[in-house]
């Protein structure tokens, strides 16, 4: 057996010890297990770097998992460059915030019930990237949704948290729905799930349409747009991103893995995978792209104007993630990967320096009770800081590399929607620096505006989640160093890495064009940066004043473009609705039980006539018994 | 030499006595006694019919009837002391506790 198969049951092992003997035996020292396992993995995904990059890719099949007629599937693992990415992105995310969690989850009754959460996750994770065939991958799909379940309503005796939790359940229904059929599809028309047949065939099935509700549609596009279904629905996109934000009623190093760093760019993933499918269908790709678009400036424009802490960073991931799938859009699947890999460490940094201000601030997230905080934790303060320059996208930091690369590719690629996506990115880099800056602005600098007892209670935080903040750190400033762009005399080693998996799209433009670009967007970035410094900093009574001047807009961002209160009017309270009067009311009450009382009572009416022939009198039974005899000897007489 | 027909047709008597005895009347020892009117008048015809046959098993069977009978006969008393003793009656339609 090859021994990269133990990457994903590393964690799988720790999470069956952290369930069975966690509560009785492991108790505080839970982590332990987690923390070795998923130590473990990292190891091994380092192993399988080194192996891919020296030209390896990696194919086996573990055991058959079904087989059926023509239909077969195995559980087995598929290492090539895509895969061996995400691979160190999940595994570096997750060890550090499993050692982060160790401080920030201290002395929490349901210490050991979090860390196998948490190891179930990477292993659910951890299958899904490495799967060889789409219904493993579906496998790790439904399995990382449902730990986001676990995690998001881990205060279940919160009802907001259980509640979230619910919604994230349900929200994503609606994509894997399409999803699931999507892999019908490729089974039905390419006979097989496996990735390598399927990729290898999508070349016959170019012009090929299928009959699809009545209508005849293209192939390609339909398996691309019900994929991306799911997508919609992991990736929080348009319309589908409701759940996000309120998943963050989870523990703070839940967000920062589960809905910052890894699940939440499953979409991604599964876009890239399937990007020979893509690829040969215009109309999903433009899909794809406007999607990407459209939702990163929605989703920036919210995050301007909340006050929670933790949602302010939810909306940025909503926004980065439609960068993402903006970058897919225009065909620069190695640029969406790229940004998922950088995204990965300055987002999880943001939010374990979010969780290390609500470790402070006792719980609180509402950044206009906060305020001067970096001299009593200098050491989030400037990790902190160096996130926000990094999704600022300034010179030199993992952000600005990721960030330019899309932006260029968008700009001078083939795409018809390129420029307009181009476009609006480039608005969104703008918001996302300011918004980021408001964000640093009002929780660091100035006065503290809490309480007094808060004020006394405020600390650094333990070296468990300082250190994590210091790795990560790190991984925001120098993660984007293996793929400078030529233009700046580096050698983009990532994208050729990718070229195998993923192809190369090459941006027509001069290099004049190329600066242009990247001047523009950095250009932006300060721009929103020194906004920010300007209305909190330099004219703190300005943003009062704003708020007033454009209330309705104010109002509308603030209450998130009322979405929620959208998909209440129109499918939740009809579901209530029906729930209560149609399905209680008429078929519950009337029909079923109906039914369910019905035949007892029935059966009741007829033996208590039946009982009557119970005499108790012996000779009423003697009777019967030989009148019966004599009529059977007249029968057997007469015959 | 008595012929098969009239030992069968004394068999039948007595089968229809012991029947109707259990049949109608109401004393528990009197039905019990009809109760063994019935087997005796089957031991009858069994007895007959070994004779008529020059078959012994027919005579072996009977007394294991008759032994099994004795035996149940016993028991069959046993009982009806204990009835007695918590009803205080012998009659049996004073005894309808299964009815239903």
């Amino acid at each position: 057996m090859n021994s990269y198969a133990l990457i994903p049951f590393l964690p799988l092992a720790a999470f069956v010890i952290n369930i069975l003997f966690g509560r009785k035996y492991l108790k505080e020292n839970a982590h332990w297990v987690s923390i070795g396992a998923v130590a473990f993995s990292w190891v091994l995904s380092v192993m399988a770097l080194t192996d891919v990059l020296g030209g390896n890719k990696i194919n086996f099949d573990l055991y058959t998992w079904m087989l059926s007629g023509g239909f077969k599937v195995s559980v087995g693992f598929l290492i090539d460059q895509l895969t061996v990415v995400m691979l160190i992105v999940v595994t570096t995310c997750s060890t550090l915030i499993h050692i982060y969690s160790v401080g920030y989850m201290h002395g929490d009754s349901g210490y050991y019930r979090f860390f196998s959460y948490l190891s179930l996750f990477t292993f659910s994770m951890l299958m899904l990237v490495m799967a060889n065939n789409f219904l493993q991958l579906y496998f790790g799909w439904e399995g990382v949704g449902l730990c986001s379940y676990f995690l998001i309503g881990y205060y279940f005796d919160k009802k907001s948290a259980s509640d979230a939790g619910k919604k994230a359940f349900i929200v994503n229904r609606f994509g894997d729905f399409g999803f699931g059929l999507g892999i019908f599809v490729i089974f039905l028309s390419f006979g097989t799930v496996y990735y390598e047949p399927v990729f290898s065939q999508v070349g016959n099935f170019a012009e090929a349409t299928v009959n699809f509700l009545g209508y005849d549609v293209h192939l390609m596009t339909l398996i691309a747009l019900l994929l991306f279904c799911g997508s919609i629905g992991k990736s929080a996109q348009m319309p589908l991103h409701v759940w996000l934000p309120d998943a963050m009623e989870g523990p703070t190093p839940v967000s920062a893995l589960i809905h910052a760093a890894t699940m939440v760019t499953a979409g991604v993933f599964l876009v890239a995978r399937c990007s020979p499918i893509f690829s040969l269908s215009e109309t999903a790709l433009m899909v794809v792209a406007l999607t990407g678009a459209i939702t990163s400036l929605f989703a920036a424009t919210i995050g301007l104007v909340q006050n929670d802490l933790k949602r302010i960073i939810a909306y940025s991931t909503v926004s980065q993630l439609g960068y993402m799938f903006l970058a897919c859009g225009v065909g620069a699947y190695t640029a969406g990967i790229f940004h998922l890999y950088t995204h990965a460490f300055f987002k999880a940094l943001l939010f374990l320096c979010a969780g290390s201000v609500m470790h402070a601030m006792g719980g609180e997230l509402d950044i206009q009770k906060m305020g001067g905080l970096k001299k009593y934790m200098p050491a989030t303060y400037l990790t902190m800081l160096i996130a926000s320059f990094s999704i600022a996208g300034v010179p030199g930091l993992a952000g600005f590399f990721s960030k330019d690369e899309i932006l260029w590719l968008a700009y001078s690629g083939p795409s018809p929607v390129g420029k307009l996506v181009w476009l609006i990115g480039t608005l969104v880099a703008f918001l996302t620096a300011f918004y980021s800056f408001r964000l640093i602005f009002l929780t660091f600098h100035g006065k503290f505006r809490g309480t007094h007892e808060q004020e006394h209670h405020l600390h650094e935080s333990p070296k468990t989640m300082t250190v994590p903040l210091v790795v990560l750190c790190v991984g925001a400033v120098a993660a984007g160093w293996v793929s400078i762009p030529h233009l700046l005399g580096g050698g983009a080693h990532f994208a050729e890495f990718m070229k195998p998996v993923l192809g190369h799209p090459e941006g027509h433009g001069t290099h004049a064009e190329e600066w242009l670009v990247m001047g523009i967007s950095v250009v932006v970035g300060f721009a929103g940066i020194g906004l920010a410094y300007f209305m909190y900093m330099l004219r703190p009574e300005l943003p009062a004043r704003v708020t007033e001047q454009f209330s309705a807009v104010h109002r509308i961002l603030f209450n998130k473009y009322y979405v929620d209160e959208l998909y209440s009017f129109i499918i939740v309270r009809p579901a209530i609705w029906t729930a209560k009067n149609v399905l209680i009311g008429i078929t519950d009450a009337r029909i079923i039980e109906a039914l369910v009382n019905g035949v007892p009572s029935a059966v009741a009416a007829f033996s208590s006539g039946l009982r009557k022939v119970q005499t108790g009198i012996m000779q009423h039974y003697a009777t019967i018994m030989a009148t019966g005899i004599l009529i059977i000897v007249a029968v057997m007489l007469l015959r | 030499m008595v012929p098969l027909h009239w030992y069968l047709t004394l068999s039948a008597a007595v089968f229809m006595i012991g029947m109707f005895g259990f049949l109608t009347r109401r004393n528990i020892i009197i039905m019990f006694m009809s109760v063994e009117l019935m087997l005796n008048a089957v031991n009858i015809s069994l007895v007959s019919f070994s004779h008529y046959l020059q078959d012994l098993r027919g005579h072996i069977l009977v007394f294991f009837i008759i032994t099994v009978a004795a035996a149940e006969a016993a028991i069959g008393l046993a009982i009806i002391i204990a009835l007695f003793r918590n009803k205080q009656t012998a009659h049996v339609d004073e005894m309808n506790e299964m009815k239903g």
